[in-house]
């Protein structure tokens, strides 16, 4: 095996490097958690003035995987806010892929340059895991489509320009095959964005859908081949978007405050902090492979499932004893005198439960795991 | 260079061979029958013959010239079939041994993992029971030492060849200062961690096959959730500990001054790798020998099923090192400095 970047993607790393240091700072942290959205529009334009975002994208420009994990894997371990970037990228990638000429030509330069952000409308208030099962409907009339519904979890949407959307568009076919995927802009008429606040500073939405009508140039994929979309975007994800390694950016926060708090020589510390950094290396090794599968033309789908339940559950296990072992200055909060790690230690203990819950739960990963990867029967 | 985390092709033949090799060989009633001592000196005759002893030293030592990255593959196949030959043990102490009685495998050579006392005795040394040539620490040297093996030692846990050995009786030679055995021990922990991603492997794959096998309500007991998601755990650290053990050996053989940056999550220091995937795959296999042997229910109890044997030396090879929290802390050491005073 080859673990050594090629000399290009040590270039880009660098690159993605120089940047962070320019855009990702202290307050740009501190403003994602005091507005609670966890994007940097300045550093999505830099990004996109240097045509990084274009040549990361799947099916753009370069699009090797391998860079895409370095990209997010850098942003990640800095603490950057890329939330909004993972989910446009990911978009842009599949209006490539699927798109129309048109869809194309209007959507994704408006994502590539750092520009607009796209918000993802997928679970419902009823459906979570189980998206299939999804109620908002789209009905033709005429030449248009008439949307009516709600949805939850719409992260980011009322920054976002453009809205992906899964509809149910029949009734009659198995669950699987009714759905319809949408893409249009946020600000067509009948689109409500009300807020929910979460444990882990970043607002989330509830969107409500009350006659939005869209013509054909919104159906993004085939009509009733909205599952079909659903998966390429998925397969797209790849696991290599970030989400495996928060731990990184947490064990150096609570190193800085226990080094400088005359506590980090205690031996169970040490050797907690030192496992912590395996599962880091590991998490980190597990993700770089779903890239290398990806560029070497697979579709590193399981090994997603595999990577999410490992990287999720270590970075839990952080968060747990750095916590534990700062004891009361690991529950003050950002900017109180004295808080362990400026605030994080706290912050990562309120952040780190939804890692387990979206983007597939760690049961439906294992779920997934059981069946495909060993072969045992289905459960349910 | 770049990213590249299949197998060589050649690798993929090496796998295949030991693979194939081993299960001929050294199906599990090898190991059973080698129980307590832990050696089988026929299936040693028989790994000489594939050129395995010698198979990591230089071409020009009448080696085979193998990388880490091969020694690696092979040790996985030992772990699998958890074969009894001290091929691990041999092969680490051939990382600086070039003897030809020792390279063409007439001779097994061990690693005292654990430095001598102030009386020059090894404690428990691994394959100590039946090695003639014994490589460790003895004060501030590197000494390597030759004497009659003597083919017997504790019974233990996991019926390993252990025995205590004498780093000043016998012939002995000083190959150096203390710090040339850091190579010997890195090859230990590396081809040992190698060895525990094996056992893991297998006893995933017994457990899976159980499961699929047993009936309990009417229905294979693999079909059951709870029991699901317990062992879909095991993939995942079979997985990454060999991504971390392979890492390790494209380190120790490619990287010179490697980084251990943890803060930003760079190790590519091969010394620190390997020590690391020692712990995490350590882990993993017992993980996945409890595991296993729980789902067998009762069976898993009992001394006729196989799982028993890779639950105890999952413990076994790994616990031979030292307690877990001070091979952690060496780590810690390693990765932060050590602590002053």
């Amino acid at each position: 095996m080859d673990f050594a970047l090629s000399s290009d993607v040590v270039e880009f790393r660098d690159e993605i490097r120089s940047i962070i240091r320019e855009f990702v700072t202290p307050e740009i942290a501190d403003r994602m958690h005091t507005t609670g959205v966890f994007d940097a529009p300045e550093l999505n334009l830099e990004l996109g003035r240097r045509g990084i975002l274009e040549r990361a994208c799947p099916g753009l420009g370069k699009g090797d995987p391998i860079e895409m994990y370095v990209m997010f894997n850098e942003l990640e371990k800095a603490g950057a806010p890329y939330d909004g970037l993972a989910v446009a990228l990911m978009i842009a990638a599949v209006v490539n892929k699927l798109g129309t000429d048109e869809q194309k030509e209007r959507i994704i330069p408006s994502i590539i340059s750092g520009e607009a952000l796209v918000c993802m409308g997928y679970s419902e208030a009823d459906f979570g895991s189980d998206l299939a099962s999804i109620k908002t409907r789209a009905v033709k009339d005429g030449d248009e489509w008439v949307i009516n519904g709600s949805k939850m979890w719409t992260t980011l949407a009322q920054v976002a320009e453009w809205l992906i959307l899964l509809t149910r568009t029949d009734l009659d076919l198995p669950k699987h095959k009714g759905l319809t995927m949408f893409m249009l802009p946020m600000n067509t008429p009948g689109i409500t964005v009300e807020p929910v606040h979460t444990l882990g500073t970043e607002i989330t939405n509830a969107t409500w859908y009350d006659d939005v009508r869209v013509g054909d140039e919104a159906v993004l994929g085939d009509e009733n081949g909205g599952w079909r979309t659903m998966t390429t975007v998925l397969a797209f994800e790849r696991g290599v978007m970030g989400g495996t390694n928060a731990g990184v950016p947490l064990l150096r926060h609570f190193h800085e405050w226990a080094v400088a708090n005359g506590v980090f020589d205690e031996p169970t510390t040490r050797e907690r902090m030192a496992r912590s950094i395996i599962d880091m290396q590991v998490a980190t090794l597990l993700t770089m492979r779903s890239a290398w599968i990806a560029a070497s033309g697979g579709m590193p789908g399981l090994e997603g499932s595999m990577t999410k339940v490992f990287a999720v559950e270590a970075y839990q296990r952080a968060s747990r004893w750095t916590q534990a072992a700062a004891g009361p200055a690991g529950l003050l909060q950002f900017h109180e005198e004295g808080a362990a790690g400026e605030g994080f230690i706290e912050y990562d203990a309120r952040h780190s439960p939804v890692m387990s819950i979206y983007g597939g739960t760690t049961e439906i990963n294992r779920n997934n795991i059981a069946e495909r990867h060993l072969g045992l029967p289905k459960s349910r | 260079m770049s990213v590249d985390l299949g197998l060589s092709p050649d690798q993929e033949s090496i796998a295949e061979l030991f693979n194939g090799f081993f299960s001929n060989e050294a199906p599990p009633a090898v190991a059973r029958a080698a129980e307590p001592l832990g050696f089988d000196r026929e299936l040693w005759n028989k790994v000489i013959e594939l050129g395995a002893p010698g198979m990591g030293c230089a071409v020009e030592n009448g080696g085979g010239g193998a990388s880490l990255g091969d020694l690696v593959v092979v040790a996985e196949t030992v772990g699998r079939s958890i074969a009894p030959i001290p091929l691990i043990d041999h092969l680490a102490a051939l990382s600086v041994l070039t003897d030809a009685d020792l390279v063409a495998g007439e001779a097994i050579a061990a690693v005292a993992v654990r430095p001598a006392d102030a009386n020059g005795h090894w404690s428990l040394v691994p394959a100590g029971a039946v090695a003639d040539v014994v490589i460790g620490v003895d004060g501030d040297e590197t000494v390597v030492v030759r004497s009659t093996p003597p083919m017997s030692g504790p019974r233990n846990h996991g019926s390993m060849p252990l025995a205590d050995r004498s780093a000043r009786e016998g012939t002995r030679t000083v190959l150096g200062p203390a710090s040339l055995f850091e190579v010997v021990l890195d090859r230990w922990k590396l081809l040992t961690a190698a060895a525990l991603v094996g056992i893991a492997e297998t006893a995933k794959e017994l457990g899976v096959a159980y499961v699929k096998e047993r009936e309990q309500f009417g229905v294979p007991v693999g079909s059951f959730q709870a029991v699901q998601h317990g062992l879909a755990d095991l993939p995942v650290a079979i997985d990454g500990g060999r991504l971390l053990t392979h890492k390790a050996a494209w380190a120790l053989d490619n990287v010179t001054d490697g980084l251990i940056d943890w803060a930003n999550n760079e190790i590519t220091d091969g010394s620190t790798l390997a020590t690391m995937a020692f712990l995490f795959a350590a882990d993993g296999a017992v993980m996945a020998t409890d595991r296993s042997l729980h789902y067998h229910g009762g069976y898993g109890f009992a001394e006729e099923y196989d799982i028993q044997m890779y639950y105890r030396r999952a413990r076994g090879w790994s616990l031979i090192l030292g307690d877990s929290t001070s091979v952690g802390l060496s780590l810690a050491d390693r990765l932060f400095g050590t602590v002053e005073g």
